[in-house]
């Protein structure tokens, strides 16, 4: 048996703003948001009543086929959203949903992602924003089963700082079907952490670079010259190149082109476009980047 | 705890209180081993030899056939590989898709050792297609293994009819009666089964012990080696309390039998009730072809999970194939197997009754019910009426 909180339990057998909207005033809208199906075990039509001149929500009401989680975080949504503007609305997390009802048990936790897809959907609707296009469209299917994008993955992992494939399942089912996805979610958490590894460390780099009164050493310099061949290695590694820094005297960075990169015509495009120009952003403007 | 509405008996039962008397003494003053020469031991021996008796004679076999294994898990284990072990050479297995994970899971891993393994569909009733297991049947095959009755749905195969079949091949048959044993009669001197599983805890003893019949004459090599106690059939020392339980639940279960229509009319009684009670509500399962104590029975368009926390308001005490009460996101292999429709899988319930289940509790079951579906109907975005984002969905999902 689940462990659910009180609040879970209240908000299951005594649901709030359950049912739809189908009365509206003058400058009024209605707009409903639908997510999940039936083959998956739950789903949410979630229906808005919006104030068309101040987009703030008026109304909230859910119709969920799904388990007891799945009611009390449907019903739970909606407490949050009245009262909000569609701007404010639209940054509510699953996290919030979860933590307005004390917590929900780590395999539940989709229960709260899908109140949060639903809400997005029925703005996307409201706004006219096509649905298939917002954020299915870019990147690969990972989970055949369940219909998850890595494109939801990944943005999933980084709003709910997961770490681990089970919790991608739990979050949002992908890899519960038949598994055969699992290694998948693991190498895109892989790629994720390390990306958000690398844009920290920048981040921090750079904040105190700018932040710094006098000029940097050579030391920080080099320290952030490594970390954008870091960034650039991977596109250069596609077609075969590599880059290594060889030496920096005041503004003129030197550099070895590598591997096909050595050969290449667009080399030195190359150096400009992505290495210079980025330098020249993080350090000084006065950098010139040269192959060697 | 409240006192509650137990239809849950296919997951487990209570410890019957003649049983829990037969056991006691044995866990308290006769500690001895079996095995010892000595008189106080020897005793136990007596007890552990009696329960084998009453075993057997639950079974329509010789206690010589009754090897005691900790539970049906340990039973269909065994019998799998002894079966397998005895004939090397063969490297085919018949299972079903519906059967318990005990055996499903363990010819997933045999198929990794390189055997081949036919799992044979059910129709939408949940029954078995002979001419399947006719054509499946070839020389190489070394074991049949289906259960008795299934666990979820209450279908009974038949067995019978399968062992047969078997037999004109040279394969073992194996039949996992888990669910079957102490509803239906069982006769295995008259029979086309080579070995059985049972298990403790659902006839009203306690967890931990379960039995395996083996025929006489059917080579048998055991999973678990060391001493000799089962006639080295199972190495370990006898959980005598255990044993000595089993014996007594097999004999309440045999004496029981001839009144087992009681509960098949006090399930039918509420399986009528709540079909005429409660508008699109389903049998799952040939209605017919089914153990007398269990119904499994689909809600369409709510979820099982919500049904259960809501009967369990009241004290009820069922089960659901949903996904989302076993955690692993997929509803029932077994209903899946039967190719229901999604509305009616995931609301799909099992009340599993036994012979202490009264009338006045299926009456409190018949009052709560119709509101607790109702309530939930409410909130569904799916219905009768207004059924296209269903419509739409269970296409996507057949052409998936």
């Amino acid at each position: 048996m689940w462990e659910y909180t009180d609040k879970v339990m209240e908000f299951f057998y005594n649901p709030r703003n359950q049912g739809t909207i189908t009365e509206k005033g003058e400058g009024q809208a209605i707009t409903t948001g639908e997510v999940g199906s039936i083959a998956c075990g739950d789903a949410l039509r979630l229906h808005l009543k919006i104030d068309e001149a101040t987009q703030i929500i008026l109304d909230a009401r859910f119709q969920t086929f799904g388990c007891a989680s799945a009611i009390a975080s449907s019903s739970a949504l909606t407490e949050l959203l009245v009262g909000k503007t569609l701007d404010e609305a639209l940054s509510l997390t699953n996290k919030q949903i979860a933590e307005f009802l004390g917590g929900l048990p780590e395999e539940k936790m989709h229960c709260s992602v899908m109140g949060q897809e639903a809400l997005e959907a029925a703005i996307f609707n409201y706004r006219g924003i096509p649905l298939d296009n917002h954020e299915d469209d870019e990147g690969a299917l990972i989970c055949r089963c369940f219909g998850v994008s890595d494109a939801r993955i990944r943005r999933i992992v980084l709003e709910n700082d997961l770490t681990t494939a089970e919790q991608v399942t739990n979050y949002v089912k992908a890899g519960g079907g038949c598994g055969s996805c699992l290694a998948d979610i693991d190498d895109l958490i892989a790629d994720i952490v390390t990306e958000k590894a690398t844009a920290v460390a920048v981040a921090t780099e750079v904040v105190k670079a700018k932040s710094a009164p006098k000029p940097l050493t050579n030391l920080q310099k080099i320290n952030l010259i490594q970390q954008v061949l870091e960034e650039v290695r991977p596109a250069l590694a596609q077609d075969g190149g590599d880059v290594d820094l060889f030496d920096v005297e005041g503004d003129l960075v030197k550099v070895i082109l590598k591997g096909a990169c050595g050969s290449c015509s667009s080399s030195t495009a190359t150096l400009k476009m992505m290495i210079e120009a980025r330098l020249r952003d993080r350090i000084s403007p006065e950098i010139t980047v040269i192959a060697v | 705890m409240r006192d509650c509405i137990y239809l849950d008996n296919n997951a487990t039962t209570k410890i019957d209180e003649e049983v829990l008397g037969a056991m006691m003494p044995y866990l308290t003053l006769y500690y001895g081993n079996p095995s010892s020469m000595h008189s106080f031991g020897g005793q136990v021996g007596k007890a552990v030899k009696t329960g084998r008796e009453q075993v057997a004679s639950l079974l329509g076999a010789e206690a010589s056939e009754i090897i005691f294994t900790s539970c049906g898990t340990e039973g269909d284990n065994a019998a799998i590989r002894a079966a397998l072990s005895a004939q090397p050479n063969k490297r085919h297995i018949i299972t079903t898709e519906v059967e318990h994970p005990a055996v499903l899971n363990l010819c997933k891993n045999l198929e990794k050792q390189g055997y081949t393994v036919t799992y044979l569909s059910v129709d939408s009733q949940g029954r078995l297609d002979l001419d399947e297991v006719q054509a499946s049947l070839t020389g190489n095959t070394a074991l049949v293994s289906i259960m008795y009755a299934n666990n979820e749905t209450g279908v009974v195969f038949p067995v019978e009819q399968v062992g047969q079949m078997t037999k004109e091949y040279g394969a073992l048959f194996h039949v996992d009666a888990v669910q079957a044993v102490g509803k239906i009669p069982l006769d295995m001197s008259n029979s086309s089964i080579d070995m059985l599983t049972l298990s403790g805890h659902k006839i009203h003893a306690p967890k931990g012990i379960g039995a395996l019949y083996v025929r006489k004459g059917t080579r048998f090599r055991p999973s678990m080696v060391g001493g000799h106690q089962e006639r080295g059939r199972r190495a370990g020392t006898e959980n005598v309390a255990g044993i000595v339980a089993l014996g007594k639940a097999a004999e309440l279960a045999q004496a029981h039998l001839p009144n087992i229509a009681q509960e098949r009319q006090l399930r039918d009684y509420l399986e009528q009730t709540i079909l005429t009670l409660i508008p699109d509500t389903v049998v799952n399962g040939n209605p017919i072809e089914r153990l007398p104590n269990t119904m499994n029975i689909g809600f369409k368009y709510i979820e099982g999970e919500a049904i259960l926390l809501s009967m369990n308001q009241y004290g009820i005490c069922a089960s659901s194939g949903s996904a989302c009460t076993s955690g692993s996101l997929e509803p029932s292999h077994v209903l899946r197997a039967m190719g229901l429709p999604y509305s009616v899988l995931h609301g799909s319930i099992r009340f599993s009754l036994s012979r202490f289940t009264t009338q006045d509790e299926i009456d409190r079951v018949i009052e709560v019910l119709p509101d607790t579906i109702a309530r939930l109907r409410a909130m569904s975005p799916f219905n009768s009426d207004d059924a296209s984002w269903l419509q739409e969905q269970e296409k996507a999902a057949l052409a998936k």
